[in-house]
């Protein structure tokens, strides 16, 4: 579904990415894991096409690497990025209904909205509520929320579980496993190894902008040189 | 000072200040959209005046009729500089604040220019309308009708503007100004969320300066002292502010009025900048500022 071959991305001409390939196929959960500055974030940004690239970045066999960001998003690629993006002042119904404004004039554009509130029960109490008021968690889950009402097929979190409680991650985590399940792939950028590993099909380690590791998720879990090498754990 | 001559005072600024409130408006929808200071906003007001006197004399429609005509013609001025000028400045990599200030500030010079060398220097005015030069007068009060018209009108466009707001579109408007990036996430082209929103600025003033041409002179540089009311204004109600807007500009009409006629009518800018002053002072983020 997903296909980057030699990407490289910089900020201002300070490079972050050097070379990177990878691919995705569908239904799959994929983890990018590796340390704090290595690249996960830029990574993302660089499919989304929120940052300078080059190389070659092909999403259901067309080529994705100059498209500005509105287009890629309507192609069915939607990032949740780092530190959730909200719109504050707008209510949490506002947020969510922007994630289908792209598609005005298009019949049942809302219909995610019942996915949404199945996936999180708690966003259909806040319908009125500004963005701001919310919690981390439920911030998190209006993030993700507004992301699926694009009707993504390819779905990019970047560290959905940053800044919550262990009760919020797992319910986090467990609503990622049932966005696969409902047939969307997914993308997971990740600092939490051990939940992640445990949901993904494979993964990828970066460091200092390069893939370090691929692998399939279970063998990394288990290869107790590999975590230490690479994810300090 | 008779209670009719304080009542005139008052009103009088009151119907100035919701010109200048509805100028203010369209400033401020830009710069709160995409931090873009309009240096050429009073030059689209100059630019909506001359429409309304040509489009009258040329066909001697009633210029209340042409109001919508004017407001539609400024939407498209609006769209064609953020196409043409803005959508590229925004894309330098070096100094964009300063090429924004410059851009705009050029078309300014440029347009009052042309003004110049299509019309010429002469003072224009709407001579004969439904309204032109008629007044109702109630127990010692004038009111002159094409100034009530405007204030009418204006408080119509503010409803407008208030109403926009509450549709999706707005909603997308109010996004985009809070986070460009994210709207671009969800497919949305922010390229045209902020043209529209330069047309939606252009047309408030270009409602306005079809109102004000019924009673006031149109010249070449016609905009400028408008211009800097409506930056004031817009200081005074904070930025990107519509509530603040409106208030702020009735206020700064009030003002105006008041200076003139307990000093002197050639001070009157004096006062406004000297409660302009004070706001920056006492709270900088203006009346209804939350930046
Ligand atoms: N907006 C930015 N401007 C300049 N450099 C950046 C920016 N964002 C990230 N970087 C740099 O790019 C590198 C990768 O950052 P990032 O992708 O955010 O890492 P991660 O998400 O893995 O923590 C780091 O060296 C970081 O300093
Ligand atoms: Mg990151």
């Amino acid at each position: 579904m997903l296909q980057l071959e030699g990407v490289s991305a910089a900020y201002g001409g300070m490079a972050a990415l050097h070379a990177m390939s990878l691919q995705v196929a569908k239904g799959e959960i994929i983890a990018v894991l590796g340390a704090n500055g290595a690249g996960k974030s830029t990574l993302l940004k660089a499919i989304a096409g929120q940052v300078e690239r080059r190389g070659a970045i092909r999403f259901d066999g067309a080529d994705i690497t100059r498209l500005p960001a509105h287009r890629i998003a309507r192609l069915g690629i939607n990032l949740v990025p780092e530190g959730r993006r909200l719109f504050p002042r707008l209510s949490v119904e506002a947020n969510l209904r922007l994630g289908a404004y792209a598609r005005r004039g298009e019949a049942g554009r809302f219909a995610p909205l019942d996915q949404v509130f199945a996936l999180f029960p708690r966003l259909r109490e806040r319908l009125a509520q500004r963005a701001e008021t919310l919690s981390g968690g439920e911030q998190q889950m209006l993030a993700i929320g507004r992301g699926l009402m694009t009707q993504p097929r390819l779905l990019m979190l970047d560290e959905p579980s940053q800044g919550l409680m262990p009760k919020l991650v797992d319910d986090i985590f467990d609503a990622i496993r049932r966005i696969r399940d409902l047939g969307m792939t997914v993308l997971l950028v990740e600092q939490r190894l051990v939940e992640a590993l445990a949901i993904a099909d494979r993964a990828y380690v970066v460091q200092t902008g390069r893939i370090v590791l691929a692998g399939a998720a279970s063998d990394i879990a288990a290869d107790g040189a590999v975590r230490r090498a690479y994810l300090g754990m | 000072m008779s209670l009719a001559a304080v009542v005139q005072m008052l009103l009088s600024g009151l119907l100035m200040g919701l010109i200048y409130a509805l100028v203010a408006a369209g400033l401020s929808l830009i710069f709160g959209l995409m931090d873009v200071v309009n240096f050429a906003h009073g030059e689209l007001l100059m630019l909506a005046m001359y429409a309304t006197f040509f489009l009258w004399r040329g066909t001697g429609i009633e210029p209340l009729l042409l109001v919508p005509v004017v407001a539609i013609l400024l939407f498209g001025v609006g769209m064609v500089i953020y196409r043409t000028l803005i959508a590229r400045a925004l894309g330098v990599r070096a100094n964009r604040g300063m090429v924004q200030i410059f851009i705009t500030f050029g078309l300014a010079i440029f347009l009052q220019g042309a003004a110049q060398f299509a019309f010429g220097g002469d003072f224009r005015s709407i001579g004969h309308s439904l309204l032109a030069n008629r007044t109702v007068a109630f127990a010692g009060v004038y009111l002159p009708l094409p100034q009530a018209a405007a204030g009418v009108v204006c408080l119509l466009a503010f409803a407008a503007l208030l109403l926009i707001a509450r549709t999706e579109f707005g909603r997308a408007l109010e996004a985009t100004r809070e986070d460009r990036e994210a709207v671009a996430l969800l497919g949305i082209d922010r390229d045209r969320i902020f043209a529209l929103g330069w047309g939606l600025g252009a047309a408030s003033v270009g409602v306005a300066g079809a109102m004000l041409a019924g009673f006031y002179y149109t010249s070449p540089d016609v905009g400028a002292n408008f211009a800097l009311i409506a930056y004031v204004t817009v200081a005074l109600g904070g930025f990107g502010s519509l509530a603040g807007a409106l208030l702020a500009g009735v206020l700064i009409g009030e003002v105006e009025a008041v200076t003139a006629q307990l000093f002197d009518p050639s001070l009157k800018q004096v006062g406004v900048l000297g409660v302009y002053l004070l706001v920056l002072l006492v709270r900088p983020r203006g009346l209804f500022g939350t930046l």
